[in-house]
């Protein structure tokens, strides 16, 4: 696995009066320092202003600030949770029956002194490693190698975390001759059987089926900044609007965030964000993903092969609001 | 999601408006989109809704399904007491359930209960495209669910007509998560050595394809029936590839593996019934065996 370098991260659009009164702060340092004049008095209110405002910003994150931290070129992506978090990860390629879909990685490592079986979704961190990743978008054949997987460690006893980080299962004409539904929809199935603890975690973007498809879990958590949804904002704004550029407005209309599907019942938990996002501090950010993992596990540990079957059966027979008068 | 170029794919199927006077029924001749052939819309039902001409397969209401399918008057269905509501509070949404439900006579777009095929119960379940596209919301997926544990329940087959746009849009990703609420009622099903069969009917795409349409022990189509994952257009402006004319039709998806049988809708009943009596009551072992002593 190569290391592309790390770039700056780049403020987002909701950041954009922090910026201006860093540059504000900075330049009034500068003028300190250059023109022998005494700003202390005013940097400090700066810099008290500034720490208000960062509050005010980062604990009130709209649904499309979220999006758009999900979407951070920057976000920690799968591999470097498992580089962080894991020991003795030996990837496992291919489905066996076509290839191997690099945008679905896996194999086996150790967590905590305990052997797991790991697999996620993976995006490139630089246009070169998308292209080979093909974005995060999944083909029939990535599906099945975690399909693969996930049966490979419920032979071996080993439970099973999943990451989530798709825009979603890749819409193209190979895809469609190999079986993207039936791909899916057999994940589906098979997840809802396995007699080992399965945990799933929603690390960036859970795009629709692509991301369901590992996603039927004993446990389900959420990243704070994360989204889960059926459809992308911009998706779902041309369908019901005909705009797509009404995306901002569809990201708060269509409940996608982890508060979100807190509400609802659809996920067990959400993981804090370090302020202002994963990318501010991913070893940080993998340390508190590793302790709800761990939370997880302990609690799982406890149920035996039926009972991990029927705590699954039980919490999607649940999802769902309707009324029955 | 697909819904929304999907239809430009279907044509309109118009009945014919008859004489304004009040004295002739509504829709007495019908035109087939394809061959444009006129026929007397009581023929065409005889016909399971073919086109005598040129076998195109008109769509069919749940209701119509039930009839051609099943032995006479033996459906029973369940739970239409079950109503959507609102949960991400979408402008309009209850109205427009409403209305369909009006126009359907169903509670929401999928049909289930138990009836006999041949004197051999089943439970079943269709889908309706002409009640909200087919689209799969909390109450059809909990709809489905629930034939499907009476299935497991009672020891009988299940058989699903599936005909559906995808996801229900307006209630998020609530109806993402029905997929995997049907497939976790399946797995049951399926660990009691029970026969679930797929049909798959025009239109078949999205979130129900990627789900219960494609995984019954065996999964027949009827004859040209759209069936996909993502929309023809969405493809092509993300390969930028011209697309093979037969794309995601039954025919395409047999040619690729994806199916058992493509089935013509006049052979549908017997071809059911047999499979149905071959499985025996999902364990059909035993029954084979009493038969032939
Ligand atoms: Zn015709």
């Amino acid at each position: 696995m190569t290391k592309p370098k790390q770039k700056a991260n780049k403020a987002l659009p909701f950041e954009e009066p922090l910026v201006q009164l860093q540059t504000k702060i900075t330049e009034l340092k500068e003028l300190t320092r250059t023109a022998d004049v005494d700003m202390s008095t005013e940097i400090a209110s700066l810099e008290e202003r500034m720490a208000r405002l960062e509050k005010e910003i980062y604990e009130n994150m709209k649904p499309w600030d979220r999006v758009q931290v999900a979407r951070h070129p920057n976000r920690p992506t799968t591999h470097d949770y498992i580089s962080r978090l894991f020991t003795d990860f030996i990837e496992f390629h291919g489905d066996r029956l076509y290839g191997d879909d690099e945008a679905v990685i896996g194999g086996i490592a150790s967590f905590h002194g305990r052997p797991l079986t790991v697999i996620g979704h993976q995006r490139g961190k630089d246009t070169k490693e998308n292209i080979r990743r093909n974005f995060g978008m999944p083909h029939p054949e990535g599906y099945r190698k975690a399909l693969r997987l996930m049966k490979q460690a419920e032979k071996f006893r080993r439970p099973v975390v999943c990451f989530i980080d798709t825009k979603g299962a890749y819409p193209g004409k190979a895809a469609e001759e190999r079986g993207q539904s039936e791909a899916i929809a057999r994940n589906l199935v098979e997840m809802a059987g396995l007699t080992v603890p399965v945990v799933s975690i929603v690390i960036g973007e859970g795009g629709s089926g692509g991301a369901l498809a590992l996603g039927v879990a004993n446990h389900i958590l959420m990243l704070e900044n994360s989204t889960y949804s059926v459809i992308s904002p911009e998706g779902a704004a041309s369908i019901l609007w005909k705009d797509s550029a009404l995306a901002q407005t569809a990201a708060e209309a269509m409940k996608i965030t982890a508060p979100d599907l807190l509400e609802m019942g659809i996920i067990d938990r959400i993981i804090p964000e370090v302020r202002g996002g994963a990318h501010r501090d991913p070893a940080r950010q993998a340390e508190m993903l590793g302790a709800a993992l761990e939370d997880s596990f302990k609690e799982l540990r406890k149920l035996g092969e039926q009972e991990l079957v029927d705590q699954r059966y039980r919490k999607f027979k649940s999802i769902g609001v309707f009324s029955e008068e | 999601m697909i819904i929304r170029d999907l239809f430009k794919r279907t044509k309109g199927e118009a009945t014919i408006p008859s004489d304004e006077s009040k004295n002739v029924p509504e829709g007495l001749m019908t035109k087939c989109p394809e061959c444009k052939h006129i026929i007397l819309t009581k023929e065409l039902i005889k016909q399971d809704k073919v086109c005598p001409k040129c076998s195109h397969h008109f769509k069919m209401t749940a209701r119509e399904r039930t009839e051609n399918l099943l032995d006479a008057g033996s459906f029973r269905s369940i739970d239409d007491h079950i109503r959507s509501v609102n949960p991400l509070e979408f402008p309009g949404y209850e109205e427009k359930v409403k209305k369909d439900s009006e126009k359907t006579g169903l509670n929401e777009a999928v049909l289930t209960g138990f009836g006999t095929l041949d004197g051999r119960e089943v439970a079943l379940a269709v889908m309706d495209s002409h009640f909200r596209m087919g689209s799969m919301g909390s109450v059809v997926g909990e709809k489905i669910t629930r034939a499907v544990e009476a299935a497991a329940e009672r020891e009988l087959p299940f058989i699903i007509f599936t005909a559906s746009g995808g996801a229900r849009m307006q209630e998020g990703v609530l109806s993402l998560m029905q997929m995997a609420k049907v497939s976790v009622a399946l797995k049951r099903h399926s660990n009691k050595g029970l026969l679930f069969i797929s049909v798959l009917t025009n239109p078949t795409t999205g979130g129900v394809s990627a789900s219960f349409a494609s995984v019954g022990d065996i999964n027949i189509a009827e004859p040209k029936a759209l069936i996909g994952f993502a929309g023809r257009r969405v493809i092509e402006q993300t390969v930028r590839e011209k697309l093979p004319e037969n794309f995601q039709t039954a025919e395409f998806l047999l040619e690729h593996g994806q199916l058992d049988a493509v089935v013509h809708r006049n052979k549908m009943r017997e071809t059911l019934s047999a499979l149905v009596r071959l499985h025996g009551k999902g364990t059909g072992y035993d029954e084979a065996e009493a038969e032939s002593e």
